[in-house]
């Protein structure tokens, strides 16, 4: 099929410069193995996963080394064979900067695998329940950016259209680009058993106009298929086309309602690169323990694309590439819109880290201080999700929350827009940041103190009803001594008047003796 | 002047019945304005404040036993929101209940000194701590609220106030820095 349909756009939006071509001319090529691997608990949305390995124990590649930590989390897996050396805080790339829990990993460079059977083409004859407790085994998480965990989202069954997200809007960032340029027919099996397993209709692919290559090589792919299943959509290179909700917008025309899932609108939307990671544990057995990642910018000396074992080293990475062209460069792991600035490169590439951009400095602009705003009311223009950015701003800098979360801070997607073409050079979307954060710590404090009342009444309760039984024990008691007491009284009266009555009747016996023997003088 | 009097009262008698049934009907059980002083005290239940618990502190302020400045966990926070809703001044933190905390904190037993004695489980105020006679004893984080009631009691001083520090899951962006003004704009 070809491009017939026609599309709608979402509100705002960006023209960037793509910087896209200083990646792509040179074929996706293995990073190199590296011999010590940490890998991060917390990859995803949700819940943080639970370690299933001690200190010293031997691992297969492949192995689960974490599970599920609760219903929305995921598992991890051993990117190499070899010993579990630690399992403690480490740095990790978070916006935070704070450390975390991870697993070290010393490979033993043997490459052994553990034993899995693939499901191939078998996957048509089992049910979406089980495949969708495969992928959870498989720990796949949407690797658009927001790693959510992909077992959920597919919960959504009897979904109409499935929309495989081959967008990549933020500019320098090509892994996708090149995915489907070199694994077109894979990333599609891979949209295909998404298909079986929410019992989709049809599947809309959706490419910028800024990818030539990726679209033919994807409609070589869709016309040799035939089915009639798939369909390319060729969409305008506009940031940031590639959101969930945005994208939705442009092939649908729907608009997903604040606090609502795009479920509800009969459509699931999954990235290219998921797709990938979906075949991969279908038809090769293997968790996601690998992913395509983009080493780019312009102060490094080789940007290419990387399949990178996930926990290795973002400073073997980029040595890989040939290293920074000077000393004062900025990392940042992301795209420069959305991307977050790391302050090393000590950190392991985890499975959301979809580029390493590497700029030299005088590029970055300074953000130290900003100017005031000025209400020009630009980034209310560009922002697609049709917010109040400089109200959102205005409420945050006098940390005036209830009116931030009125004004729907929450459904920010954080693209940047607003910031990009502020005058005045504020950083936005650290302010919505700082606001999101408070008020989630605010939540979370909110639920301690709520559970330590309920504790402390229990606790009162307790108390109370505890001396209540001691009480009812006491009274008990006293009744019952106080009952034997009375018995014994009565007892001893008795006694005694049968003491006094023995006592007179001997007595009387003694004086009878007495007059019938006369005491001799 | 007489049919005026009579439908008067009679309006009059039929209100007085609406309110007398609605003040039975919809009686509102508890003390509101304890319930929400209560929801803004921070539910240490340290007692610093010289009443038994959260609970007790907030039935004292209701009555207006107490002042609203004795609540040193809450610190300023809870001062202000408690003078928001109380329509009352803004006053500073009364020292004699003790220091504002600068960081959240809980306790830890150490386990190879604890003799087991539960005085400390009797102590707490929110049942964190677990153990029994001659067992060691230990404290579950996640339930302390880090009121220190059970330090006094120890015997042999094995319990320590540790810092809880942020982590990505519960951490708080920092403030961006404030805006730029030139100096011949103020």
């Amino acid at each position: 099929m070809t491009v017939t349909k026609t599309i709608s756009t979402f509100h705002g939006g960006l023209k960037l410069k793509g910087n896209k071509q200083l990646s792509t001319g040179t074929a996706i090529t293995a990073a190199a193995v590296v011999s010590q691997y940490i890998i991060p608990l917390q990859q995803h949305i949700g819940a943080i996963s639970e370690s299933l390995v001690s200190i010293g124990e031997h691992v297969l590649k492949g192995q689960m080394i974490a599970k599920p930590g609760s219903t929305i989390s995921a598992a991890v897996h051993a990117p190499v064979s070899g010993t579990i050396t630690a399992i403690d805080r480490q740095p990790v790339p978070h916006v935070s900067g704070l450390p975390d829990y991870c697993i070290t990993i010393d490979n033993d460079f043997k490459d052994k695998w553990v034993k899995t059977q693939p499901l191939a083409e078998d996957y048509n004859n089992h049910t979406s329940r089980d495949l969708r407790q495969l992928l959870r085994d498989a720990g796949i998480v949407g690797l658009g950016g927001a790693t959510f965990p992909s077992d959920i989202k597919e919960t959504e069954m009897d979904t109409h259209t499935l929309i495989l997200n081959g967008v990549e809007c933020e500019p320098y960032i090509t892994c996708d680009d090149m995915l489907m340029r070199e694994r077109a027919q894979q990333v599609l099996a891979g949209a295909d058993i998404i298909g079986h397993i929410i019992k989709a209709h049809e599947c809309i692919v959706a490419i910028e106009n800024n990818k030539p290559e990726a679209i033919k090589a994807m409609q070589a792919v869709i016309d040799a298929d035939g089915t009639g299943f798939f369909r390319l959509q060729v969409i305008p290179t506009l940031y940031p086309s590639g959101g969930e909700k945005q994208l939705i917008k442009i092939i649908t025309g729907k608009e997903v309602p604040s606090g609502h899932f795009p479920g509800e609108l009969d459509v699931l939307c999954h990235n290219v690169a998921t797709a990938y990671a979906i075949y991969q544990a279908i038809y090769e057995a293997r968790p996601l323990i690998s992913r395509i990642m983009t080493v780019t910018g312009h102060g490094i000396q080789q940007p290419q694309n990387i399949e990178v074992l996930i926990g290795t080293p973002m400073k073997d990475c980029i040595e890989q590439c040939g290293g920074y062209i000077n000393d004062n460069c900025e990392l940042i792991m992301g795209g420069p819109m959305m991307g977050l600035t790391l302050q090393s490169d000590h950190l392991p590439v985890i499975k959301a880290t979809n580029c390493l951009l590497i700029r030299p400095c005088t590029e970055a602009a300074d953000t130290k201080t900003h100017l005031p705003c000025i209400r020009c009311g630009k980034c209310v223009e560009v922002c697609p999700v049709r917010l109040l950015p400089q109200q959102l701003y205005w409420y945050t800098s006098c940390k005036n929350m209830e009116r931030v979360k009125n004004h729907h801070l929450f459904d920010c997607i954080e693209c940047g827009c607003c910031a990009y073409v502020c005058p005045s050079d504020i950083p936005l979307v650290q302010y919505y940041r700082f606001a999101k954060t408070e008020i989630r710590h605010k939540q979370q404090q909110r639920i301690a103190s709520d559970t330590a009342r309920q504790h402390h009444e229990a606790h009162q309760q307790r108390l109370e009803r505890q001396k209540q039984e001691r009480e009812q024990r006491l009274r008990k008691k006293r009744e019952m001594l106080a009952a034997r007491n009375k018995n014994t009284d009565s007892n001893n009266k008795e006694a005694i008047t049968d003491a006094i009555a023995r006592a007179k009747a001997k007595k009387a016996e003694r004086e009878q003796a007495a007059t019938k023997q006369p005491v001799k003088q | 002047m007489l049919t005026v009097i009579i439908t008067l009262g009679v309006v009059a008698v039929i209100f007085g019945l609406i309110l007398g049934y609605s003040a039975i009907r919809f009686k509102v059980e508890g003390d509101p304005v304890v319930d929400q002083i209560d929801a803004i005290l921070p539910q240490t239940q340290c007692g610093q404040c010289t009443y038994p618990g959260c609970r007790g502190y907030a039935e004292a302020i209701a009555k207006g036993e107490a002042d609203i400045n004795q609540c040193p966990p809450g610190g300023e926070t809870t001062i202000i929101a408690l003078a928001k809703l109380l329509d009352v001044e803004v006053k500073p933190l009364n020292g004699e209940h003790g220091e504002e905390k600068l960081y959240p904190t809980v306790v830890q037993i150490d386990e190879q000194s604890c003799i087991g004695c539960t005085l400390c489980i009797q102590a707490c105020p929110v049942d964190a701590i677990i153990g029994a006679a001659k067992q060691m004893h230990t404290v579950v984080e996640t339930v302390c609220t880090g009121c220190n009631l059970c330090i006094p009691p120890c015997p042999v001083d094995c319990i320590h106030i540790i810092e809880v520090k942020p982590t990505v899951r519960n951490w708080v962006a920092a403030f961006p820095a404030e805006p730029f003004i030139a100096p011949h704009a103020q």
